[in-house]
């Protein structure tokens, strides 16, 4: 079995622990979980906020390379400064607001947008012992606090008082709706695995390693790896990034929902995407990459949150490497691929999940009997439905006269 | 199969991120003012006036002021006044020069016509391009102070085409030196002739001594 | 074609449909530009959408008018040059051979064999140069945040510098002269334009690796602004556009101007006639022009590339008339000059080709959303210095 848990009292792992009960120790009891809270909230607020201002700089210094060019590099040395001056110029803008519009609506959409884009940082288990609120259903919790940040995206178009922004809030907010449901139905088959919707149930049920060396990871299981898929991809979709960015692309209607926004409020829903993306990055993380659990036995001595640190940068630079590479799909395409190919393979996915958890204790030479039933239950479906998906379009070969 | 199109893009911009840290033809930038990339000899900006010393910048201007440039310049932006009295040019001769030779650079077009149709090599085409002020209408008009350059700035700027020009303004010197030097050794001989004929005219009439043709020019003429 | 067929009877475009059920709502008329980071210029498009569909779209352009063709009346023919740098800016080079052209038909003046293949090379330069930079900006519009865009123009500038190195200038280059080339190219200049070119298709395969088979790029180019050959042909569109419809014309071969008709190529033809057709084939023209670009720098020979009887002040052309073309990157761009025996040409006349394909912008967005309308826009390739003069 496994040696993770013998590694987990090592004084690097407890560090951050350590460092919060020499803070609060003194308080008396219900004061110090009061004082031990508002430390964590403030913690995750300034890490999220760091990491936001840290990854504008990587996205565009990683554009940049992918471009051939060095990204900014003029704002401190090589451009580290650069988040800084993004957030000195945001804040010194005028704050505009339309004479027509809701005013109350108008403030209240990037404030709305942002709470509810922090909330869901509570239940992720960032290392062994450091999850901040533990909930029995916290994956329920934390989809449905990021599905109502959809709400503040239609307060934005709404309040802005303008026929093009309420029309680009509405086109946005179909993508939001549509792509919730494969998001959702995508981790059916884990919660399936693990049987608990609690975050630390479900990194508890990916530990310990096959034959010493393969993790028990959801991701490397079929129905896994196919969630796993699903769920980046509608995750793309609901932070807004490209592929899936046509409300925001300036090739539209100018900058769609945000475009009765300047300065600080432009700045605020600019952070609530980013900390999406964190989000459910994050959770992606949880639910199937193993959480804060080491890839390797020996690799434990690492503290937790360090691994969970590099598997959640990890995801991000894919973001970042997708946004650089592909151009943007069109608004009613982006709808088929969620509604034609995501959900039904999504729903699929859930027969493979149940086939793969009842077949659990299939003796030795059935297992590869188990494993080649799933992934052709996996790359079936995956290949009939994309040859629909994409008939008519080919590369075609051309004459010559 | 779906998305291996996607995969295959992914790998381009893999490689090029990757090789913009280690080889130079994937990070082609060139972070001016710091770095500047050399110019290529035949750049041209704005024009300049030739003159061929830097201490006598305005008397030794080469400009004649024949306003051919004026004339053909697309935008007109050129303006030339001649002057009233001559003065004597690198080769000796008596010429007139500009007493007013203004550019306006706001509407010059770089388009190098003045430059081709000069037939004196007086005006030629500079590199210098750092060259914005703050002020947006008396800066822009250069007169013929702004405009003067030396020729050893011309050589700094364009070796190759200076030295040819060179060479050729010297060897149209040496050609019109040594026609110059025939025309007056073929005068003193015949006036010499005339002499001896006028001081014996009862002598037959002796055939002139035909002048000497002049030989070929000095290849190593001075410069 | 032959002559009972031409031109072409031109079947019905797509029809817009009536608004009179009570399901419709108002239509909605926005005005895309002239400030707007994908119009290629100062370019307005006035389209009135019902929900996301085109039903009309006006053009409106002028914003880049500069008077071009009535300078063209009061200044001499070869202050004219410069200006036609400035006419499509991006092929300075083509413009100014397409206007010698002309001239030089009107003058009857001969061009010595090496300004001839000095002008084929430059000409291949400049239609690469041209068919990169249009691939990066569709993609840019299509919204793939600038990685094909800053490839194209990685490549750009290589040939920029050597436009640079050899007239002066990158763009505005002012290099064809009548008679021949203003200056010639030296042995070096040839051995670097001839690196570039050998490393020109390991490029285009970079290229196309990266977007060619790329599902999303099919999905938003494939079927979209098609546009049929009998149309194509009515409205006299010319260029890569025609040759993405199937209809085999290409100048080079048919006029066989300059010296053309000594070199192997193919012109490669589409069959849709939509964006991707129209992005493919610019493509595969890119590496014909490679083949082109290596014959000539191999076979260019020596001599002198001005016509030594050529003048280059004081050109009057007897009074008559001349219209002279070339296959530029864009379409046939032709310069049609009236001489009157004076310095300065009686009648100065553009044939832009952008301006050309243009005006057939409404037929295909006709049915297509606002995000195609931009893609379209992008496939047709146009530069308002010669759309507006």
């Amino acid at each position: 079995m496994s040696l993770s848990w013998a590694a987990g009292d090592s004084v690097l792992e407890r560090a951050p622990l350590i460092v919060r009960d020499a803070l609060t120790r003194a308080l008396p009891e219900p004061w110090r979980w009061l004082a031990n809270s508002l430390l964590a909230i403030l913690v995750i607020i300034g890490l999220a906020g760091g990491l936001f201002a840290g990854l504008t700089l990587v996205e565009r210094k990683l554009l940049g390379r992918v471009q051939n060019r060095p990204g900014p590099n003029r704002a401190g040395p090589g451009g580290i400064f650069q988040p800084i001056a993004d957030g000195i110029k945001m804040l010194t803008k005028e704050d505009i607001v339309p004479r027509a519009a809701d005013r109350v609506l108008h403030f209240a959409a990037p404030v709305v947008l942002l709470a509810f884009s922090i909330l869901p940082f509570a239940v992720i288990p960032y290392g062994r012992r450091l999850v901040p609120v533990e909930l029995d259903a916290g994956v329920l919790y934390f989809f449905a606090a990021g599905a109502a940040t959809e709400l503040a995206v239609f307060m934005a178009g709404w309040a802005g008082h303008n026929k093009y922004s309420l029309l680009a809030a509405m086109r946005s907010l179909a993508q939001l709706i549509s792509y919730e449901l494969p998001l959702l139905l995508s981790f059916v088959p884990v919660i399936l695995f693990a049987g608990t919707l609690s975050t630390t149930g479900i990194v508890a049920a990916q530990a310990g390693w096959k034959w010493g060396w393969i993790p028990h990871w959801h991701v490397f299981s079929p129905a896994g790896f196919a969630g796993f898929v699903i769920f980046m991809i509608a995750a793309l979709a609901e932070s807004n990034r490209s592929p899936f960015d046509l409300p925001e692309a300036e090739s539209e209607l100018i900058a769609g929902h945000l475009t009765e926004y300047s300065g600080f409020k432009y700045a605020l829903f600019f952070m609530a995407e980013y900390f999406g993306m964190i989000a459910l990055s994050a959770m992606a993380v949880t639910l199937f990459l193993g959480g804060w659990q080491a890839p390797l036995p020996f690799l434990a001595v690492i503290p937790s949150y360090v691994w969970f640190a590099a598997k959640l940068g990890g995801l991000l630079l894919g973001f970042l490497w997708i946004r650089a590479t592909f151009p943007r799909l069109r608004l009613d395409q982006l709808m088929r691929f969620a509604w034609k190919f995501l959900v039904p393979l999504a729903l699929l996915n859930l027969g493979t999940a149940a086939f793969w958890a009842a077949t659990f204790e299939w003796p030795g030479a059935l297992q590869l009997v188990r494993w080649a039933l799933a992934v052709g239950l996996v790359v079936g479906p995956f290949v009939l439905l994309g040859r629909r998906l994409g008939a008519g379009y080919a590369p075609r070969t051309y004459r010559y006269a | 199969m779906l998305g291996s199109g996607l995969l295959q893009g992914l790998a381009v911009t893999a490689k090029n991120f990757v090789g913009s840290f280690h080889d130079p033809a994937r990070l082609t930038t060139t972070e001016y003012p710091e770095v500047r990339t050399k110019l290529p000899e035949n750049y041209r900006n704005f024009p300049f006036l030739v003159s061929e010393n830097a201490e006598d910048p305005m008397g030794t201007l080469r400009c004649v002021a024949c306003q051919i440039c004026e004339k053909e310049c697309p935008p007109q932006c050129i303006l030339i006044e001649k002057s009233k009295d001559k003065k004597p040019d690198a080769a000796g001769k008596l010429q007139l020069y500009p007493a007013v030779f203004d550019i306006d650079i706001s509407v010059c077009m770089s388009c190098q016509i003045c430059v081709e149709v000069c037939p004196f090599d007086a005006i030629k085409m500079d590199q210098v391009f750092e060259i914005a002020t703050g002020e947006r209408f008396n800066a822009l008009l250069l007169d013929r102070h702004g405009l003067a350059k030396p020729n050893s700035y011309y050589h700094q700027i364009h070796p190759a085409e200076a030295a040819e020009v060179d060479a050729r303004l010297a060897a149209e010197r040496q050609a019109a030196e040594e026609k110059a030097r025939a025309a007056a050794a073929a005068k003193t001989a015949a006036a010499a002739a005339k002499a001896v004929a006028a001081a014996a005219p009862a002598a037959p009439p002796v055939p002139p001594p035909s002048a000497a043709p002049p030989g070929p020019p000095n290849p190593g003429g001075s410069a | 074609m032959s002559a009972s067929a031409f031109p072409p009877p031109v079947p019905p475009g797509p029809q817009v449909r009536a608004v009179t059920d009570e399901f419709h709502g108002d239509l909605l008329e926005i005005s895309m530009g002239p400030h707007h980071p994908s119009t290629h210029g100062v370019f307005r498009m006035q389209a009135t959408l019902d929900g996301e569909t085109v039903v009309k779209l006006k053009p409106v352009f002028g914003y880049l008018h500069r008077n071009h063709e009535k300078l063209g009346e009061n200044t001499s023919y070869l202050g004219s040059m410069p200006y036609t740098d400035r006419l499509d800016y991006f092929c300075a080079m083509t413009n100014n051979w397409a206007y010698a052209l002309s001239a030089e038909k009107l003058a009857g003046q001969a061009v010595p064999e090496r300004a001839e293949y000095l002008r084929v090379i430059l000409a291949e330069l400049t239609r690469l140069l041209n068919h990169t930079c249009l691939a990066g900006f569709l993609l840019q519009d299509t919204g793939a945040s600038g990685t094909p865009l800053m490839y194209a123009f990685r490549e750009r500038e290589k040939i920029l510098d050597l436009f640079e190195s050899l007239s002066g200038s990158r763009m505005m280059c002012n290099f064809q002269r009548f008679g021949g080339c203003r200056t010639d190219a030296p042995a070096d200049w040839l051995a670097r334009a001839g690196q570039l070119v050998d490393g020109y298709g390991a490029f285009l395969d970079e290229f196309e690796a990266l977007i060619t088979g790329n599902e999303i790029l099919l999905a938003r180019t494939q079927g979209v602004g098609r546009l049929s050959a009998a149309l194509a042909v009515s409205a006299g569109v010319t260029g890569p556009m025609l040759r993405a419809t199937g209809v085999a014309y290409d100048l080079r071969k048919v006029d066989g101007y300059g010296i053309y008709p000594r070199f192997d190529f193919r012109v490669p033809l589409g069959d849709h006639g939509d964006t991707y057709d129209r992005y493919m084939i610019r493509v595969l023209e890119m590496r014909e022009s490679i083949k082109i670009l290596h014959a000539a720098l191999r076979e260019i020979p020596a001599g002198p590339v001005m016509d030594p009887k050529a003048k280059l002040r004081g050109f009057r052309p007897k009074p008559g008339e001349a219209y002279g073309r070339i296959e530029g990157p864009k379409g046939e761009i032709g310069f049609y000059l009236i001489s009157d025996g004076g310095a300065n040409p009686y009648r100065y006349r553009v044939r832009p080709p952008s301006l050309v394909n243009l005006t057939i912008l409404e037929d295909l967005c006709l049915g297509h959303t606002l995000a195609d309308t931009v893609v379209i826009l992008g496939s047709i390739d146009i530069v308002l210095g010669e759309v507006d003069r």
